[in-house]
């Protein structure tokens, strides 16, 4: 009889293999990375934009702009783009990011000849038809009235722009602000941001060199640079801790989103910070889930985060709560946070976290796609693989000292924005 | 083409093993046969509370989570009207780890009166974040029972009511654990860098010796068709009107399933979209508009959901849908529309081959619909549909008969 109390052995990681990308320059001077892997014919293109020429009198500019590129260009209508897309079998996603704007094409390699095409219309000349838009305005504002009926992102706008006032990564949208977006606003921006210089292209799939031939045969060429453009950058003071408690007195949950400015990924102590996240909030064993969901039934679920963006991070922790316990909720988040500032975690805590995020790093890399999120999660972040090396010595070698001490830099409950929707 | 050997264990317990050696992780996906659909219809909710029950320590292993989280693992489960999916992904090399965890927990669980009495908290959390403090939230929990009159279907896996999950005992616990959690009840898939000569060793090593337990026999009433148009009108906190009409269709192992999908395909999937093209863009009378299908074991829905825009009433929407719809039926499908769906559901299974678990888990589902091969016949049978074919189902199914509406109207 075998005995089942006694856990089989186990071996620690110690190689995790990265499929590194390969650069090359395209005819214009694009960057091209290519992340050659796997065994299905297919691709995956990225067209990465940095967000452009902040102007808080245009805040849905960048967004706008994005969410359009596929509603018309100069040969082919909404209809035609996503029918001649869609006949294909491809999928082309237009995609908003607070730092970068992306569109990317997924496509079988059989028809990258004729898909290719397509995409560089959309890229060099959308036309953002004036019906288009305002379908879209109405659409979205229509959205905007079910997202406000929602507490949580009640709360996320107004923990953003507690962080962020009115920066790109804070400004509450109303639905005045899709009113007043005006085609010609469109125009200019898509001019200054979807040009060479601002976009660098992600490859991956089964990328041969014949694919990244013909990559740089439509985007390498007749794609020219127009005026030049000033990509985004912030800085935010401290936070000093706060409340911002919308009361909704029909509420049977409370939404909590609490935290504080931080320090993005290319800030020496980020690897470190991101096991302290971790212990904290950051799987489903974590000292939040444990005490707030499995030991007192508050919550389904309640979690941590370390966000990056360009040049400055934050750290937040988000839960829906029963209202009846929302307090007590706070009263335990406090605990949790103050307890890693005032007592050493247990070295088998340590080491479970260490094992746990090491094979969570692995399996995160289950495809070429997920090679290359890996790498533009360096690139944006103005880092190299080294990182990564960092990232896993770190996770291997970190102490409880250490922790302690970083708690004691980056977690303080008293600087903490605490935004809560519901009742308290 | 996804690739697997098969073996069965002497207690019953169903082994496939999908070889993948370009990763070096291993998935272990175990299936269980039961869902919301074979719960007591005065104790519904319970196949969900008794997945979070299964988190709550086994009979030799107090924590199922922190052994699996110490050797680099992660795992998650669902609920659904037909199964309980449990599934762990880990570094190849630990997988006996998942062997020990997973043969504990189907021979018995440790039943904790503590456990039940979080997890009931847990879950009528989950009912609440996801059905009763949502704009909307309440939908399937209305048109579930408008559509099913006598089939389970009739609720969600959530539950029909909170209560129902508060009433809970450990009693029904062990009970249903003793009826549905058995090797003969299981489906176990194990994927990644393995290989079947080791899987083999390993499983009758683990789960070899647990009793198989005796084979739940599913004897479910059947839906009567439907033969009259159902309606109910559900006012709520909700910003705008919306519309939800839902249309029986046949069960994921009729071939019927998959002339559906692709209706459902042309109608909703994608911006130059039946649905969307001519109601969101051209008349700019809804704001969004989708088709869905429930993908289920037992004849299933068709779901169409819209939300007009302010102004236009919720009659002329309704008669809107149901223009695009009559159309549908009543005229010719061009080949090339019918080739674009078809081009779009063959890419998409192209891409569906980079996830390890996706794949894993799709073998287990069709293994207990019949045969986990029938998952690599998939785009043969979408592919020798003809317009014929769609235009056929069409008609039967996109009519006042086979339809239940709901309207979730916004209070005034």
């Amino acid at each position: 009889m075998i005995n089942r109390t006694i856990a089989p052995a186990f071996k620690e990681i110690n190689q995790i293999n990265l499929i590194q990308a390969t650069p090359r320059l395209l005819d214009n001077k694009i960057k091209l990375f290519v992340v050659n892997a796997g065994e299905q014919e297919l691709v995956r293109i990225e067209f990465i934009f940095n967000n452009v020429n902040w102007d808080v009198n245009h805040p849905l500019q960048a967004f706008v702009t994005n969410s359009l590129l596929i509603e018309g260009s100069r040969t082919m209508s909404s209809y035609q783009i996503s029918e001649r897309i869609d006949s294909y079998g491809a999928f082309i996603q237009a995609e908003y990011g607070f730092d970068q704007s992306t569109v990317t094409l997924y496509t079988l390699s059989k028809h990258l000849d004729e898909v290719l095409p397509i995409v560089k219309e959309i890229l060099t000349e959308a036309i953002f038809p004036q019906e288009e838009l305002e379908t879209f305005v109405r659409n979205q504002k229509q959205k905007l009235l079910i997202s406000l009926e929602k507490n949580d992102i009640v709360t996320k706008r107004i923990f953003n722009h507690a962080l962020f006032g009115d920066s790109i990564y804070g400004y509450i949208v109303n639905a005045d602000d899709y009113d007043k977006v005006d085609r010609n606003e469109l125009v200019e921006y898509y001019r200054a941001a979807y040009q060479p210089d601002n976009c660098i292209i992600i490859a991956s799939g089964k990328v041969d060199e014949l694919i990244a031939q013909k990559i740089n045969s439509f985007f390498g060429n007749n794609w020219e640079n127009t005026v030049p453009a000033t990509k985004n950058s912030f800085s935010f003071p401290e936070t000093k801790g706060s409340l911002y408690y919308t009361e909704k007195p029909e509420a049977l949950q409370s939404a909590i989103r609490i935290g504080q400015l931080s320090i993005p990924r290319n800030h020496v102590d980020f690897p470190a910070l991101q096991f302290l996240n971790t212990v904290l909030g950051g799987y489903f064993g974590s000292r939040l889930m444990a005490n707030i969901r499995e030991e007192k039934g508050y919550t389904y679920g309640i979690g941590s985060g370390l966000v990056s963006l360009q040049n400055v991070g934050y750290f937040l922790i988000a839960s829906e709560v029963g209202a009846d316990v929302c307090t007590l909720t706070l009263k335990e988040i406090e605990k949790e946070v103050n307890l890693l500032r005032t007592e050493l975690i247990p070295g088998e805590e340590i080491e479970l976290v260490k094992n746990y995020m090491l094979g969570s790093f692995m399996g995160s890399l289950e495809n070429a796609f997920s090679h290359a999120d890996k790498f533009k999660n360096i690139y944006l972040a103005g880092l190299d693989y080294d990182y990564y090396t960092r990232y896993i010595q770190t996770i291997k070698h970190i102490s409880a000292p250490q922790l302690l001490e970083l708690a004691n830099k980056y977690l303080d409950y008293n600087s903490f924005i605490i935004v809560i929707t519901g009742k308290k | 083409m996804v690739n697997f050997n098969r073996f069965k264990l002497d207690n019953g317990l169903m082994v496939l093993v999908h070889e993948d050696p370009t990763t070096p992780m291993a998935v272990i996906n175990i299936l269980y046969n039961v869902g919301a659909r074979d719960e007591n219809p005065s104790k519904t909710g319970f196949a969900h509370l008794f997945e979070h029950l299964m988190f709550g320590g086994s009979v030799n292993i107090p924590s199922y989570d922190e052994p699996l989280q110490r050797v680099g693992g992660e795992n998650n489960a669902f609920t659904s009207n037909d199964i309980t999916n449990y599934y762990i992904t880990l570094p190849a090399e630990n997988l006996e780890t998942a062997f020990w965890l997973e043969s504990d927990r189907m021979l018995s669980l440790a039943f904790s009166e503590k456990s039940l009495d979080v997890q009931r908290n847990v879950v009528s959390e989950e009912f609440k974040q996801r059905y009763l403090n949502q704009p909307y939230g309440e939908v399937m929990l209305k048109l579930r029972p408008l559509a099913y009159k006598k089939h389970p279907y009739m609720w969600s896996t959530i539950g029909k009511e909170l209560s129902h999950i508060e009433e809970a005992t450990i009693e029904d616990v062990k009970d249903f654990f003793k009826k549905h959690y058995s090797p003969s009840n299981a489906i176990m898939v194990v994927g990644g860098a393995v290989t079947t000569s080791e899987v083999k060793i390993l499983a009758e090593k683990w789960f070899g010796n647990i009793h198989p337990g005796e084979k739940y026999v599913r004897n479910l009433p059947i839906e009567p068709i439907q033969i009259e148009e159902r309606r109910e009108v559900f006012y709520a906190d909700v910003p705008l009107d919306a519309i939800y009409i839902a249309f029986h269709v046949p069960a994921k192992t009729d071939q019927g399933y998959y002339e559906v999908d692709l209706i459902t395909d042309m109608l909703s999937r994608g911006n130059s979209s039946r649905l969307y093209n001519n109601l969101v863009k051209e008349r700019k009378l809804f704001t969004d508009i989708n088709a869905s299908l429930t993908s289920s074991a037992d004849p299933g829905l068709l779901i169409i959901d819209g939300k007009p825009v302010l102004g236009v009433t919720i009659e002329e929407a309704e008669l809107a849908i149901w223009e695009v719809l009559n159309h549908f039926s009543s005229e010719q499908v061009a080949e090339t529309e019918l080739n674009k769906v078809k081009n779009k559901i063959e890419s998409t299974m192209v891409f569906a081959e980079m996830s390890l678990l996706d794949k894993a888990m799709n073998l287990a589902f069709f293994e207990v619909l019949g045969d986990a091969n029938d998952f690599n016949k998939e785009t043969e049978r979408y592919l020798k549909i003809s317009v014929n074919d769609i235009i056929q189902r069409a008609k039967a199914t996109l009519t006042k008969e086979n339809s239940s509406t709901l309207l979730y109207l916004a209070n005034k």
